[in-house]
């Protein structure tokens, strides 16, 4: 897989249409339904982030590239929108679940995911730009002999 | 967001006929699925078996869902496909919820 760019409005509805446009591009060099899982869930995750926070006030673009290395898929997300709060991504902790229904937690739920599920997770802010790259360990070639 | 109801055997089932439960519908799930269960059975169960993706916001507005339910009446979870049950898995949310495998498997359980 040659490095794909894939360049779109950070507003949910292109961001649903991002997806599906990576999801095509990257499913032939996965290796199962599991993997494809990952890949969809730390992506819709990141980029609603951005959707909901660097763009809360202003629009603006998104770009995501993303490419194989020896120990996976690397994504690289860059976007002008406000930078994270105090540069770096927030790590949240998994409320405690064992409480009141009123009193159960209705958010905190993707950071935790993208932590969960990806390696070498950074942050730069370049150019006034945020920039966002990790890798997931999936990809067929991570099993070829 | 396009949900169906019928009500079966005491329980109110609510069927998600959308494929995604994602952050541009969590809104609409929630104000539709309040209209849905302001009446009827106590035991409510919903059908996620068209679903083949929740996100963050998604999951967020099933919680908040479950909050908006009148006293005694109870969500319930049926039907999840594997990339839905994996956000369940990962954040833990399937400790919080009873979940079924089927529709039909969540009526011929007695309520949790």
């Amino acid at each position: 897989m040659q490095t794909e760019r894939l360049h779109f409005p950070g507003e949910t509805m292109a961001v649903r249409h991002a997806l599906e446009n990576l999801k095509a591009k990257v499913i032939p060099y996965l290796d199962s339904a599991e993997e494809t899982s990952t890949v969809e869930i730390v992506l819709a995750e990141v980029l609603n982030n951005i959707v909901e926070h660097a763009y809360a006030v202003e629009e603006g673009w998104i770009e995501l590239q993303f490419g194989k290395v020896s120990n996976g898929i690397e994504f690289d997300i860059y976007d002008e929108g406000v930078p994270m709060p105090d540069g770096k991504p927030p790590i949240p902790e998994l409320s405690s679940l064992d409480v009141a229904t009123d009193d159960l937690p209705e958010g905190g739920f993707g950071w935790f995911m993208i932590h969960d599920l990806t390696k070498e997770l950074t942050y730069r802010r370049e150019n006034n730009k945020n920039h966002l790259s990790f890798r997931l360990f999936v990809g067929k070639h991570l099993f070829a002999n | 967001m396009h949900l169906t109801s019928t009500v079966k055997d005491n329980a109110i089932v609510v069927t998600v006929v959308d494929t995604r439960i994602d952050a541009a519908v969590a809104i609409k799930f929630k104000d539709s699925m309040r209209d849905e269960t302001k009446e009827g059975p106590d035991r409510v169960i919903l059908d996620m078996s068209n679903v083949d993706f929740v996100d963050s916001s998604g999951l967020g507005a099933i919680v908040a869902v479950m909050k908006l339910l009148k006293t005694g009446q109870l969500l319930e979870l049926s039907g999840l496909t594997p990339t839905v049950d994996k956000v369940f898995r990962l954040t833990r949310m399937n400790s919080v919820f009873a979940i079924h495998l089927s529709v039909e498997e969540a009526l011929a359980s007695k309520a949790a």
